[in-house]
C-alpha cells in the first residue's frame, strides 16, 4: 500500500501495442513522476472486468502531477490529479 | 515561482519525462488528453437532448448490467474497439449500441442470424 506523500512513477508501458486491452491510465501520464494524495479504496481490476475475466481487487489512488510539463501549458503551481491503480505505479 | 496550492505534497519536477507528442504515441484513439485537435477549441459542455433511441440504449445497458450479462467495463472496452471511422462518425449512444451488440454476439447471448432478422423486421 502506498502512503500519502509517496513519490511514484507511472509505468511507461503500452499494452495498446500488444493487442486488445482496456486501460484506465491516460497516455499522457505514462513515465511521469507524481505524488500519491490518497488511497481511494480497492476495486476489481477493470482491465480484467472489460474482458469478463475474474478480476482481483487492486488499490486505487489519487495521484497528483505538475501540469505544465505534461501539456506544456499552464503556470507553476497548476496541477493534474488522476485516479491510477497501484499496479501502474512504481516508487520513484 | 507561485506557491503550490497543496503545500503538504510538493510535486516533483519532471524534467526527464517522455516528451513525445500525443500524435506520435501508441495511445488508443479514445485516449484523447492533450491531443492537439482538442486543445484548439473549447469543450462543448451544453446539455444534449436525449432521443428515444438514446434512452432505449441506456435502459438496455442497465438491464444487461442488472442481469449480470454485461458490465460497464465491457461496454467501454467495446466502444474503444471501434474503428476510427466508426468512433468519430457515430453518436455517443450509437457507439454504445455497437459495443453492446458486439459483446452480446461474442458471448453468444444473441446470434448473427437473430440480429440480422430483427434488424430486417424494423421499419
Amino acid at each position: 500500500m502506498l502512503a500519502a506523500g509517496a513519490r511514484v512513477r507511472v509505468r511507461d508501458d503500452w499494452p495498446e501495442t500488444r493487442g486488445p486491452c482496456h486501460v484506465r491510465t491516460p497516455h499522457y501520464l505514462r513515465g511521469r513522476t507524481g505524488v500519491v494524495v490518497r488511497h481511494l479504496g480497492d476495486f476489481p481490476n477493470p482491465e480484467d472486468l472489460a474482458f469478463a475475466r475474474p478480476a482481483e481487487r487492486r488499490p486505487l489512488y489519487h495521484v497528483r502531477f505538475e501540469q505544465e510539463p505534461i501539456w506544456r501549458e499552464g503556470h507553476a503551481g497548476d496541477e493534474v490529479q488522476v485516479e491510477i491503480f497501484g499496479h501502474w505505479l512504481e516508487e520513484a | 515561482m507561485t506557491a503550490a496550492r497543496h503545500p503538504g505534497y510538493p510535486l516533483p519536477v519532471d524534467e526527464n519525462a517522455n516528451q513525445t507528442p500525443p500524435e506520435d504515441r501508441p495511445r488508443a484513439r479514445h485516449d484523447l488528453g492533450g491531443v492537439s485537435r482538442f486543445m484548439c477549441e473549447p469543450v462543448d459542455t451544453a446539455p444534449h437532448a436525449l432521443t428515444a433511441f438514446d434512452r432505449q440504449v441506456d435502459a438496455l445497458r442497465q438491464i444487461l448490467g442488472m442481469k449480470g450479462i454485461m458490465s460497464v467495463d465491457e461496454l467501454r472496452r467495446g466502444v474503444e474497439a471501434l474503428t476510427e471511422a466508426e468512433y468519430f462518425g457515430l453518436s455517443y449512444y450509437q457507439r454504445w449500441m455497437r459495443a453492446i451488440s458486439a459483446t452480446l454476439l461474442r458471448k453468444s447471448v444473441i446470434t448473427e442470424a437473430e440480429l440480422r432478422n430483427t434488424l430486417s423486421e424494423m421499419p
